[in-house]
């Protein structure tokens, strides 16, 4: 069966040798316009005037459009809130679009879109979460409170108490292929072709914006050169504006970004500030804990309500909080929309809290991880979250022990303390942290998926999903689902570009849910094709439909066998349908997120992170020497893709939480825009051991072959790179360092000062 | 203006319009789409091709180079790494068997990176490979696939022969390509105002971002005398067209440290492409080789028409993008010592490969016996210009060769620089790092351990 073993990701072929095509290899008709948006250049203002003369009579320009110009919707907002396309008006952002230029090449639009006079009259711009609490400048009206028992008398009751602040920068995707989206206008309707996450929200807002209904739209989405959720709705203005000037002008469109127009228009990882106070009792069980979650959410909501509220969902991380209360202000301001990126809020609800845990360690001077795993769910069950989820399937604290061996995590931290004994410059660090992530969309609606299976007269088997490559290989193991279940091989399974002619209604390729959702899908529509196939297989031989089988490409029945391609001529020859839908829903979950109570995840996904590091104690330069984990990814679907999907998400966590700096200046500016001043992790920065291994045991609950979403998860095993730099700053000094991330060469050597006392 | 070049094994001849369109949009534009835009300022390496040309294969960027920058050379595209049969190239099978790509947007240029460190037989695959961004693997599958696939064969097709050419200038309206120094000296006389490019590791990015139109420009990479190293009993000097590969090549030996802050400067494809020249002429701030060359006691010829004239390298420095440089005046060589036993060069960034420095310092402080001879101490990110710390050199001559002496010295510094607060550093931090630089060295002098060489 080839679900369960390691295959290549379905394009490793076409990636090798630049033939896979993304949106700008598309081959183009002669007459394509290519757009360029036209961007503001103060954070709040209004316009008080708009002089686009030099901009139409640049070279090669053919239309050039404001909000005025929008004949229907001027609405690229994913959310109830409206989020225009084009200003109407006044600009709330630096880099927000203003108007969009169409011209006969890129460059030339990308030219004449600096070439406008924009007369602004600047209004008081808000930047910061402080700013923004001053102003009471909110989404949702206020902060969202939930609360589980009473925190006051567990403070009453508790003998350590520490309290805090933690901030954590924000994170540029930086998904190495830019935003881009082409629009060809057809017959009655729109073609539209591009990179995103959610085809079926770029047809709703394409189909909003040309004044149509969504039958009329048809979006085609093969593959992303990288989302992480920064290509959730993010996409939508390109296509918006690209269908908008196709309709105008009669003519296809395509807009890509340059990757400094990319990063200065689109939304970020949500930047917080944690506040914390934590009690434990004498034995180190933490009796209260209270949490203020400021989360800089931009100027239009975006997804910040559900991001905001799966960091407090995570605020547990993996531990009993018996009385807990978390406040989370969504804070409106006139920056980039924050907006999705892996995790979407629960690395950084689970990061203020194990921060939080290693400054109470402190205090009471024992082992973090000692109060990390006295602190755990009991893996017995009988506990629920603090939002009313019973925690059935807590496997973190066998995880823990294992990795805990296969590290040498005792005999590794003794090693440390010896060797930081005996240097004076460099000092080592180690941590040892868990995950536990929710598996399921917050919104409950989310959670289905549709697919289309075709069976070809030749045993040839096409299928399509709703869910969206970008790297992730879900095509993959969506294809060794349907090979499963027809005892097929993979090359006898050919998926196809997602599109919304096929499949409709489809949810964002988010949440990690992308296999868990579509590979149900598949095996649904696959079983409907199959159990035709075994009905006809069992008539024509006269064995019993129980007995018929499907495997190694042969269908046996008793004695007969045919292989697959013949039984499938022989079907159609028989008149038996070969083509199905499938259909998913997740099954168990209720969630109100007002009160904040239900059961919004269907599963919980675990894994543990050890990693050692070094720093500089002269300049704060730091490195992650070895990391050792141990992920659960339930009964893998395909070990190669998840092996691939951990180390990518820990280096990637661990670039946000060290090297990745947003910098804004004080009038609203992003001052590092491209990748010469934002830097992800390069290839040196890997860790130079990097063992990996997967918790082999099936999903507890019945996802698709037991497996478990692999996506987020593994980003917060990053965690462990970071507090292992807070651990390595301690040992500069009897005071708690307070190192924030990113843990830059600066942060870090700020730590340092603060555990000596000298800061 | 015709060029001709080699492209994919089969030569081409190009009528070149436009001398700054960069080679990137030129192969998308005839359809080879493999080669991709990820970032169009040379920091993410989708973009990376094979070029080869006198001096052998090399990874460049695409999106800064120019087009006449191809003229006599040979281009391979990932297109072009598979065999004509369509044969994987070992990496690309490598890359396969090991789940290297993941969305595959980065994919071609890891493997044009991958394919011409192959060709030249190179292991060294992070410091070849810190140039091209991975935002979907973490690096570590890419690299069990280069380590898998070292050891193969090179694939015949890979072996690219040069164009035959004649050594002779190309020019047209507005732009020049000269075989000679002399030609060049000539031409930029009477064309004082033109933009000469060498690598366009820096001029490329005013054409990609700033969108500037270049009224004249002239292209220095066939003038082969540009290209040399010379060597006296005593120092090297080097011309302006050497590039910053080549010189960490010569001098890997003899000014060890100068060469360990070359490896950590930018990323392959841009020291395979900028020029030592380019590096000083441009006046940067943050170039990393001007601290150490200052350090050194480099010295600079710069020639204008026959007219040659050479300074101390720290002159040529006026204010912030204002260099001792006369229109029509060119760096032709740069020449420095060939050793220098006390030389230190420590370079500070947000990350260790492939960034610019928010500090670079270079540290030279012989000693005699235990007391401090002199000291000549440079920095980058420190002023506008890459300056000389005089008032530290003043306090600590003569001082012993001690932590506290040098500790007691360092509020010299303070006279010396008010650095900026920026997106890569605060002046706070600046200066504090600067001064750790000196407690480094007097350490490092003791036996101290490098953070890069901490091994797990």
């Amino acid at each position: 069966m080839s679900v369960g073993t390691k295959k290549p990701h379905d394009s490793a072929q076409l990636h090798v040798t630049g033939a896979a095509r993304y949106v700008d290899d598309i081959p183009c008709p002669g007459n394509t316009l290519h757009l360029a948006f036209g961007l503001s250049t103060e954070a709040h203002a209004e316009i008080a005037s708009l002089d686009l003369s030099a901009v139409r009579s640049a070279p090669g320009v053919v239309a050039v459009l404001t909000a005025e110009d929008m004949p229907f919707a001027n609405n690229a907002s994913p959310a109830p809130e409206p989020e225009p396309v084009l200003a109407e008006g006044v600009v709330h952002y630096v880099g927000q679009p203003i108007f969009v230029v169409a011209a006969t090449s890129h460059h030339a639009a990308r030219k004449a879109a600096r070439l406008a006079n924009v007369d602004y009259k600047p209004r008081p711009a808000i930047l910061t979460v402080e700013q923004a609490l001053e102003a009471n400048s909110h989404f949702e009206g206020g902060p969202v409170t939930w609360a589980r028992g009473d925190t006051g008398a567990g403070f009453a009751q508790a003998e350590h108490i520490v309290e805090g602040s933690f901030d954590m920068g924000g994170q540029e995707h930086f998904y190495l292929e830019g935003q881009a989206a082409l629009a060809l206008p057809d017959d009655q309707g729109m073609v539209i072709r591009c990179s995103s996450q959610h085809p079926s929200e770029i047809q709703h807002k394409v189909a909003d914006a040309l004044g149509c209904a969504m039958h009329d739209v048809r979006v085609e989405m093969r593959r992303m050169g990288g989302g992480f959720g920064g290509k959730e709705s993010q996409g939508n203005a390109l296509a918006i504006a690209c269908a908008v000037v196709a309709r105008a002008t009669g003519r296809p469109c395509k807009m890509r970004y340059d990757r400094d127009d990319d990063m200065v228009i689109t939304g970020k990882r949500h930047d917080f500030r944690i506040k914390y106070r934590l009690g434990a009792d004498a034995e180190g069980k933490i009796v209260a804990a209270e949490f203020t979650h400021l989360a800089r959410c931009g100027w239009s909501p975006d997804l910040s309500l559900p991001v905001c509220d799966r960091a407090m969902l995570h605020t547990d991380s993996s531990y009993y909080l018996p009385n807990v209360k978390i406040k989370s202000h969504r804070l409106r301001t006139n920056t980039q929309s924050a907006t999705a990126f892996r995790g979407f809020g629960g690395p950084q609800g689970m990061i203020g809290t194990e921060a939080a845990l290693d400054h109470l360690a402190h205090v009471m001077g024992i082992d973090p991880l000692d109060l990390r795993k006295r602190n755990y769910y009991d893996p017995a069950g009988g506990q629920s979250t603090h939002y009313g989820q019973p925690v059935e399937d807590f496997i973190l604290p066998e995880i823990t022990e294992r990795l805990e061996q296969s590290a040498e995590f005792a005999a590794r931290k003794a090693r440390v303390a010896k060797w930081n004994a005996a240097n004076t410059t460099l000092k080592r660090g180690i941590s040892l942290t868990p995950v536990k992530f929710g598996i399921s969309f917050t919104l409950t609606q989310l959670n289905q998926a549709g697919a289309l299976v075709h069976v070809y007269a030749d045993g040839s088997i096409q299928l399509n999903h709703g869910g969206t490559e970008m790297g992730q290989g879900l095509h993959r193991k969506v294809c060794q689902v349907a090979a499963s279940v027809f005892g097929v091989t993979d090359e006898d399974v050919r998926i196809t570009a997602t599109a919304t002619d096929k499949v409709p209604n489809t949810s964002a390729t988010a949440a990690s849910s992308g296999a868990d959702l579509n590979g149900m899908a598949v095996k649904a529509a696959c079983e409907t094709i199959k159990a035709r196939l075994a009905a006809f297989m069992a008539e024509s031989s006269g064995a019993a439909i129980e007995d018929v089988s499907f495997a190694n490409g042969e269908v046996r029945a008793g004695d007969h066998a045919l292989p697959f391609a013949k039984l499938v001529k022989l079907a159609y020859e028989a008149r038996v349908s070969l083509s199905s839908t499938g259909f998913y829903a997740t099954p168990k979950i209720s969630w109100d997120r007002i009160k904040g109570q239900g059961r919004p995840f269907f599963y919980f996904a675990y894994g543990a992170a050890v990693t050692e590091v070094v720093i500089d104690t002269l300049t704060g330069e730091n490195r992650i020497l070895r990391t050792d984990i141990l992920h659960d990814a339930g009964a893998s679907l395909n070990p190669a893709i998840d092996i691939g999907q951990i180390e990518g998400g820990y280096v990637q966590g661990a670039g946000w939480l060290t090297t990745e700096e947003l910098v804004w200046d004080d009038k609203g500016r992003l001052r590092t825009h491209a990748p010469s001043t934002y830097k992800i992790p390069a290839c040196s920065d890997r860790p130079r051991v990097f063992n990996v291994a997967l918790w082999d045991e099936p999903n507890r609950e019945d996802t698709i072959y037991r497996s478990k979403a692999v996506g987020e998860p593994p980003f917060m095993l990053a965690i462990s790179a970071f507090l292992a730099l807070q651990d390595a700053c301690k040992s500069c000094g009897p005071h708690w360092p307070d190192l924030q991330a990113p843990a830059t060469p600066e942060a870090v050597l700020a730590a340092v000062h603060r555990a000596r006392g000298d800061a | 203006m015709e060029i001709t070049f080699l492209l994919n094994g089969e030569t081409r001849t190009v009528a070149i319009t436009d001398p700054t369109q960069s080679v990137l949009d030129w192969l998308r534009a005839e359809g080879l789409t493999g080669t991709k835009e990820g970032c169009n300022e040379g920091d993410c390496g989708a973009c990376s091709v094979i070029v080869t040309d006198a001096d052998g294969a090399k990874p460049l960027n695409a999106c800064l180079m120019m087009m006449p920058h191809l003229h006599g050379r040979a281009l391979r595209t990932v297109e072009g790494v598979a065999g004509p049969k369509g044969e994987l190239h070992p990496v690309q099978q490598a890359m396969v068997d090991h789940h290297g790509s993941q969305c595959g947007f980065c994919t071609p240029g890891f493997i044009a990176s991958m394919a011409a460190g192959h060709l030249n037989g190179r292991r060294d695959h992070d410091d070849l490979l810190a140039g091209n961004l991975c935002r979907c693997t973490g690096y570590a599958p890419i690299i069990r696939a280069a380590e898998a696939a070292q050891d193969a064969p090179v694939p015949a097709w890979m072996h690219d022969t040069l164009p035959d050419l004649a050594d002779v200038a190309l020019m047209a309206d507005h732009v020049f390509l000269p075989a000679s120094a002399d030609a060049l000296a000539e031409w930029y006389l009477a064309h004082p105002d033109a933009t000469l490019i060498a690598g366009a590791t820096d001029v490329g990015l005013w054409v990609t971002k700033q969108l500037r139109d270049l009224k004249e420009v002239a292209f220095l990479n066939n003038c082969k005398d540009l290209r040399n190293i010379e060597e006296t009993h005593d120092r090297y000097i080097v011309g302006a067209g050497i590039t910053l590969s080549t010189l960490r090549e010569t001098i890997r030996d003899t000014l060890p440290s100068f060469a360990e802050l070359l490896r950590r400067f930018a990323s392959e494809q841009v020291r395979q492409a900028a020029t030592i020249g380019g590096n000083i002429a441009n006046g940067s701030p943050i170039g990393d080789s001007p601290p150490v060359l200052i350090a050194m006691g480099a010295e600079l010829t710069l020639r204008k028409g026959d007219t040659r004239r050479t300074i101390p390298l720290e002159s040529f420095f006026l204010d912030y993008g204002k260099q001792d440089r006369a229109p029509g005046e060119f760096v032709e060589s740069v020449s420095f010592p060939k050793s220098v036993p006390d030389l230190a060069c420590y370079k500070l960034s947000k990350r260790f490969d492939q960034d610019i420095s928010a500090v670079c310092g270079a540290l030279n402080i012989p000693r005699e016996g235990d007391t401090i001879r002199s000291a000549r101490i440079a920095f980058g990110g420190m002023a506008g210009i890459p300056k000389r710390a005089t008032e530290l050199e003043a306090a600590l001559e003569g001082q012993p060769f001690t932590e506290e002496a040098v500790t007691a010295a360092l509020p010299a510094l303070e006279q010396d620089f008010m650095p900026l607060t920026d997106m890569r550093a605060s002046d706070a931090y600046r200066m504090e790092a600067a001064k750790a630089m000196l407690i480094r060295y007097v350490r490092n002098a003791q036996g101290a351990l490098s953070i890069l060489e901490v091994q797990p």
